[in-house]
């Protein structure tokens, strides 16, 4: 890249295509990072989605992250205004969103301001813009964009404008309707992508339209293509290697539902919340078709109570929310961990507290997950690291759900919610399914709270089965679910719902270390920056410095083995996406700073003094900023 | 399933005659005189008459006096938290159609902290029973006054007497699109009590019956007024409601030819402030039930599973692109 001339912009829309740049021959890369951007509602996460397709055909390592803004409908041509979807290309596999963009399609310059305010471009990006606001009617369109224009040339990008609403107009009335096909077109120039694939893209997308909208979009695809060879004095190659095993690519929200398809739970109940909605919206269409349903309940404490009442009653049952119906739910959370019913909740995490970042990745509600609700509520807690994680984890959350009588918590975020990544396609397995609703009847003698006194463990008894009639309480109760206040029996009880998760605990393997069993550091982490962290580790190893990881899929209980992997290290510090004071801060110091969650959960375990990094920007860290943070405490005396 | 023979059918249909018995558990705890205790009595009585199987059958209460109830049931319970039993009862009853469910919940967990869920399980209409036991005050909290007292009600928040007019149930209920049983009951006339508990549960649909139930406690007097004077009681009547005993229309002489499909009477009859209406106010057995409107009519099996999952997974295969089916 670093090699490319500088070409002059084509400055005037309208202007004939330069005589043909001639095909260079395509300049291998091995991995780059694509934004196109444009106002809400022009087609740039369409765009973006159907790249990130197309390069997954191709057998490229992809992770797509989709840039939103707060407004449904922000202003048009505003910073705040960007909307789209980044693309991380690679040749291997791709396991986050990396760091800077490379290349930027913008369909206006303020959205592209954003971005670049926003630090996400590297230095010597490339930026194709829209030009058409050059010669636009409004005096103050021309003059905002070309003192952007001239800004950004002069900081160093590489810009070229590009007339797509020009060209587009002279296959479509309204360009706002298929610029983002003109420009899917020069992108698949761009990136030698075959644009057979695009034309594939295309009929998925509009297949169930007129034909001559699937004309009109090959059209502007072909057209798009064709300008980029004509005017364009670069091009890219990122070769791929596909894998044998059949891909799939979905983003998190999507792996949730299949996974809720795949556990053979028959009730999700819901209330509308940015960003888990997605996983609702999509179960919604197909749940039906294996005999499941989507209550959409009229708030998230009845979501709560719908699924508990289902659970109770059939097979375990999912909700599914983020941080503000976490919160609500909690009392109903409370009241499942003391009549021991099957729960899976999944809490998509974005920016808190309150109403917070709604769009933004966070993973501030690890605490709320583990210690949530009053009184000693134990509860399983996991935390998905990969878009296929995503899928797995409801298969598994619903066992131990049912196995254990438990509330199982998964937490993914906004981050997860909204990327996408290939993973290898999932071969269904009876054993993923829930077992028929036990309805035999319960021997004489038998109590509903028969729990064994080295598990904890009962088992549960289920409407319609003979014999088992007793009230389920949300009051202390004995073993036949009778109210009981007297001391021993509050204790019994309080016991047997602790020891279900040492029980659980004792199942569990102790988390894979990533890079070499000892060194100078390690680094854990949880959740959605697990591809990051991983990719900060490998780059950090080799460049010769003795670090490693561990990411924790289970928060609670902690697995075994941690203790052991810790001594390892001369150091160890959590990297996570959630508050923790700064140590630089005048008045923060050993006796008070607070530190990010999975640290403090670590230290009063282990008595090890953890420290920890954490970044609360609202996007995912960069493997960029973990591998700087790395160098730095191995530097740290 | 084996064929039985007819004796041995004979034999099971003894067994499964059900008594009183069969349905009590422990002693209840509430005071003497209050009304529960009457609405106990005639809901077990229910279940012996219609030979519920009481392993089929599950009462969900939310927090209270009133939501003591599962625990007086020898059926299945679920005593959960304040003002949620709707949406556990709702949740009951789209997994098991086949349970029959009920909900006992009070004035306060109701009409005050599970508000919002009272007005949506009115439009689900999910086929429940529903009894509000309304004694007009937090009992089990010891005396606060609850969205229904009646204004000027002291009590222990209210030491001067409450400040707002009371909510009225039933019109907030004949207010909600998808209403389908709308009745009134008062625990102190049992024989009618008996018959619309009875009348509601063979109601398919949300049937809402709110109780006027004493709280000898904390207020003691309260319904003395329409208890002292059978006159200020109204009993609807009509050939589609109720129809009352010749002996009970003697002590109670008013009474109402009222058609319960006249949603526009319903609401007149249910504003009244000076008359307590008795009986059947709105009966709209056509309006559909949530669960038959959402449960899928497949089973989930494994096999299902499995071609649905597949047919998703085709969508989002990129590779390798033979298994992709186009949407062309």
């Amino acid at each position: 890249m670093n090699d490319m001339t500088m070409q002059t912009p084509v400055k005037k829309p309208g202007n004939k295509p330069r005589s043909p740049a001639g095909k260079k021959p395509a300049v291998k890369l091995k991995e780059h990072i694509v934004e196109i951007i444009s106002d809400s509602g022009e087609g740039a996460q369409k765009c973006g989605q159907s790249l990130g397709a197309i390069a997954a055909q191709m057998g490229n390592g992809i992770w797509t992250t989709e840039i939103i803004p707060a407004e449904i409908r922000p202003p048009a041509r505003s910073v705040a205004g960007a909307s789209g979807n980044r693309i991380r290309i690679g040749s291997g596999y791709i396991t986050n969103g990396g760091d800077e963009t490379d290349l930027v399609v913008a369909f206006n310059e303020q959205v592209l301001l954003g971005r670049v305010r926003a630090k996400e471009l590297k230095p010597n990006c490339i930026i194709l813009l829209e030009s058409m606001w050059r010669t636009h009617t409004d005096p103050k369109i021309v003059a905002s964009y070309i003192e952007t224009y001239d800004r950004v040339v002069a900081a160093g990008y590489k810009v070229y404008e590009i007339p797509m609403e020009h060209e587009c107009r002279t296959i479509v009335a309204d360009a706002r309707r298929g610029k983002n096909m003109y420009a899917l077109g020069m992108l698949c120039y761009i990136y030698s992508l075959d644009l057979k694939l695009a034309v594939d893209q295309i009929l998925i997308a509009f297949g169930k339209k007129d034909k001559s909208v699937v004309d009109a979009n090959i059209k502007l695809l072909e057209a798009g293509h064709k300008w980029a060879e004509a005017n364009l004095d670069f091009c890219y190659s990122i070769p791929a290697t596909r894998s044998t095993e059949p891909q799939i690519v979905v983003n998190g929200n999507t792996a949730l539902a299949l996974g809720v398809l795949a556990s053979g739970m028959e009730i999700c109940a819901m209330y509308p919340i940015t960003p888990a909605t997605s996983a609702s919206h999509y179960l919604s269409e197909v749940f039906e078709k294996v005999g499941g349903m989507v209550h959409q309940a009229e708030d998230e404490i009845a979501a709560c109570a719908f699924a508990i009442g289902a659970s109770y009653a059939s097979k375990c049952t999912i909700t599914i929310t983020s941080g503000p119906g976490f919160s609500l739910k909690q009392e109903a959370i409370g009241l499942a961990v003391m009549g021991e019913i099957p729960l899976v909740v999944v809490n998509v995490m974005r920016g808190g507290p309150s109403t917070g970042q709604p769009t933004k990745m966070e993973q501030g509600d690890l605490m709320t997950a583990i210690f949530g609700s009053h009184g000693d509520a134990p509860k399983v807690v996991m935390a998905p690291g990969t878009i296929e994680e995503c899928f797995y984890s409801i298969i598994t959350a619903r066992k131990i759900a049912e196995t254990f009588n438990m509330v199982v918590v998964i937490l993914s975020d906004a981050a997860l919610a909204t990327s996408q990544q290939p993973f290898a396609r999932p071969k269904f397995s009876d054993t993923w399914m829930a077992p028929p609703v036990d309805q035999s009847p319960i021997p004489a003698g038998a109590r509903p709270y028969e729990w064994d006194d080295t598990t904890g463990l009962a088992r549960r008894f289920i409407p319609g089965q003979p014999g088992g009639m007793h009230t389920l309480t949300g009051l202390a109760h004995d073993r036949d679910s009778h109210v009981a206040y007297d001391p021993e029996t509050n204790e019994e009880s309080l016991r047997a719902r602790s020891l279900k998760l040492a029980a659980l605990q004792k199942t569990l393997k102790a988390p894979p270390v990533f890079g070499d069993p000892t060194g100078d550091l390690l680094v854990i982490g949880w959740g959605s920056t697990k591809g990051a962290i991983e990719e900060a580790v490998e780059l950090t190893r080799a460049e010769g410095h003795k670090v490693s990881s561990m990411h924790l899929q289970f928060l609670q209980p902690l697995p075994p083995g941690i203790k052991e992997i810790m001594q390892g290290f001369k150091k160890v510090m959590t990297i996570e996406s959630n508050w923790s004071d700064r140590p630089e801060d005048k008045i923060i110091d050993e006796s008070n700073r607070r530190y990010s969650s999975v640290a403090i959960l670590l230290r009063s375990r282990y008595l090890v003094d953890i420290d920890c990094w954490s970044d609360c920007k609202g996007q995912p860290i960069k493997p960029g900023s973990i591998r700087r943070v790395m160098m730095e405490k191995l530097k740290k005396q | 399933m084996n064929m039985m023979s007819a004796t041995e059918c004979l034999l099971q249909m003894c067994e499964e005659n059900f008594e009183l018995e069969d349905y009590q558990s422990g002693v209840p705890r509430w005071c003497t005189g209050c009304g529960d205790n009457a609405i106990l009595a005639a809901v077990q009585r229910l279940c012996r008459d219609e030979g519920l199987r009481p392993e089929k059958t599950v009462f969900v209460s939310g927090i209270g006096c009133s939501s003591r109830f599962p625990h007086y049931m020898n059926t299945y319970g679920f005593h959960g938290i304040h003002g949620r039993a709707l949406p556990v009862a709702e949740g009951v009853k789209m997994a098991r159609p086949d349970l029959t469910v009920f909900v006992n919940t009070g004035d306060g967990d109701c009409c005050s902290i599970g508000a919002a869920h009272w007005i949506h399980a009115i439009r689900y209409n999910m086929n429940l029973t529903v009894f509000l036991h309304d004694n007009q005050i937090y009992g089990l909290t010891k005396k606060q006054a609850s969205p229904t007292s009646p204004i000027g009600t002291k009590s222990n928040t209210t030491p001067r007497g409450s400040y707002l007019e009371a909510l009225n149930p039933l019109t907030v209920t004949l207010g909600v699109q998808n209403v389908s049983f709308v009745a009134q009951a008062v625990d102190w006339i049992p024989e009618v009590l008996f018959d619309i508990v009875k009348a509601a549960y063979h109601h398919k649909g949300l049937s809402f019956v709110r109780i006027l139930q004493r709280c000898p406690e904390w207020l003691p007097k309260s319904l003395d007024p329409w208890m002292n004077d059978p006159n200020k009681v109204q009993l609807l009547n009509h050939e589609n409601g109720l129809q009352f005993s010749a002996g009970l229309s003697k002590v109670y002489k008013n009474q109402l030819q009222h058609d319960p499909s006249n949603m526009d009477r319903a609401r007149e009859i249910a504003s009244s402030t000076d008359l307590v209406p008795v009986g059947i106010l709105y009966r709209n057995p056509s309006v559909p039930c949530y669960e038959d409107l959402r449960r899928s009519d497949k089973l989930r099996t494994a096999e299902l599973t499995s071609v649905g999952l597949n047919a998703e997974l085709d969508k989002y295969t990129v590779w390798p692109q033979e298994t992709k089916e186009k949407v062309a």
